[in-house]
């Protein structure tokens, strides 16, 4: 009986550590807080070219993680990269007029959007595209550019 | 000639041996909704199944973590991105090497006990006597361990990578003083929920189940001999190795 006991408390004592373990591990070493806030609204924006952005990939302002990139289609008429943010729901007075820029973190981090705030008065909401885009730089077309520049007649 | 026939026969038994076991996985499906009427007899496996390996899982998590972190410390060093260290323990963990290993562990600690203990009670006849009795020896004996494995796996994967992670904590930031803060931040940046952590959750739980029917299967089908039982525990963990790690690559090739 006592033996019985015994093997019970200890799967009892297991399962509970089991499910403490795949809690712990789900709420602090995952992504999962910024599920919670993703009752945001969704905005899109068009770049020329979004070199190597991936789907998940941060959304901020000054820095602040504001949201993330759920999805990247291609228009098949403008043949430019259709981003689709989903931005956080705390986040609900970015001006219309602002910016979104693809950036790098770092010189072999991955790629990012940073916005810029404009002045508007009217904000973005649920469905909105941000009208002006920066493209990511590609570091092939850079080299090109400074090498065609470097050797043009008249260039020392 | 024999040559040419040697690898017809081998893929002819493994054909059988598939076949066979895909049966006796429907057999136990049958008899999953009787097992469990009787949840006292699935937890008594998961207690000798999942509590019984706990100690395993925990130091080998650890010093898994631990390597971990020390490998990613020293290659990430060389491009200055120390911080990533906590991003690779915790991605290599959730993706593959939690699941992946506490499987292989599962099949040498768990998995050769099924097998040896079904084994035995073929060999010493008392299957055949529940059989006698009109008690179904799959419904009775064999259901319940493999219900008690299927539930094992996924919190051995939880607490292995719980374990792990805080061994990278202990090589990154304790030993080798990476910032705390960014451990962390990078970690919450890069690890998703859906993509990282439940996909090692359905991993696991797939895993549970492939080591858990070998196990039960070598064991029901198990020469009743003493060594038809050892050579039964030696092909328990050799084809849960092997098969663990197939249907690994066809589970990631599915999910990333």
């Amino acid at each position: 009986m006592k033996q019985t006991r015994t093997i019970e408390i200890v799967t009892g004592a297991f399962i509970i550590l089991g499910f403490v373990a795949l809690y712990v591990i789900a709420t602090s070493a995952t992504n999962i807080g910024s599920y919670g806030n993703a009752k945001g609204y969704v905005v899109t924006a068009e770049f020329n070219n979004i070199g190597g952005l991936k789907p998940h990939a941060q959304v901020t302002m000054a820095g602040v993680a504001i949201g993330r990139v759920s999805s990247i289609k291609l228009d098949p008429k403008s043949f430019s990269a259709v981003v689709t943010l989903q931005i956080d729901g705390h986040y609900n007075e970015v001006p219309d007029d602002s910016a979104a820029s693809i950036l790098t973190s770092g010189l072999l981090g991955e790629q990012y959007i940073g916005i810029d705030p404009g002045g508007s008065p009217d904000f973005l909401k649920d469905g909105s595209t941000i009208q002006y885009t920066q493209s990511a730089l590609v570091l092939e077309k850079l080299i090109g550019q400074f090498f065609s520049k470097a050797t043009a007649p008249g260039s020392k | 000639m024999k040559l040419l026939r040697e690898p017809y026969y081998i893929l002819l038994d493994f054909l059988e041996m598939l076949g066979a076991s895909g049966l006796f996985l429907l057999h136990l499906l049958r008899y999953t909704p009787h097992a469990l009427r009787r949840p006292g007899l699935i937890f008594q496996q998961v207690f000798t199944i999942g509590a019984m390996s706990l100690v395993l899982i925990m130091v080998s998590g650890l010093f898994v973590g631990m390597v971990l972190g020390l490998q990613g410390f020293n290659t990430l060093s060389k491009f200055a991105s120390t911080s990533m260290v906590g991003t690779l323990v915790a991605l290599g963990l959730l993706r593959e090497l939690g699941p992946v290993i506490t499987a292989l562990l599962f099949a040498g600690r768990a998995g050769t006990a099924l097998t040896s203990e079904i084994g035995l009670m073929r060999a010493t006849e008392q299957l055949a006597g529940m059989e006698m009795m009109a008690v179904d020896p799959v419904r009775r004996i064999v259901v319940p361990r493999f219900l008690g494995g299927v539930i094992s796996m996924p919190l051995l994967v939880g607490i292995f990578n719980a374990v792990g992670l805080l061994g990278g904590y202990l090589v990154g930031v304790v030993l080798m003083h990476i910032d705390k803060g960014s451990f962390w931040s990078q970690i919450h940046a890069h690890v998703d929920f859906k993509e990282d952590f439940r996909s090692g959750i359905i991993k696991s739980l797939v895993f549970g189940a492939v080591a858990t029917l070998i196990a039960v299967f070598e064991g029901y089908y198990a020469q009743p001999t003493a060594e038809g039982v050892s050579r039964a525990t030696t092909r328990t963990v050799v084809n849960t190795a092997l098969a663990v790690l197939a249907v690994d690559y066809l589970l990631t090739a599915f999910m990333y």
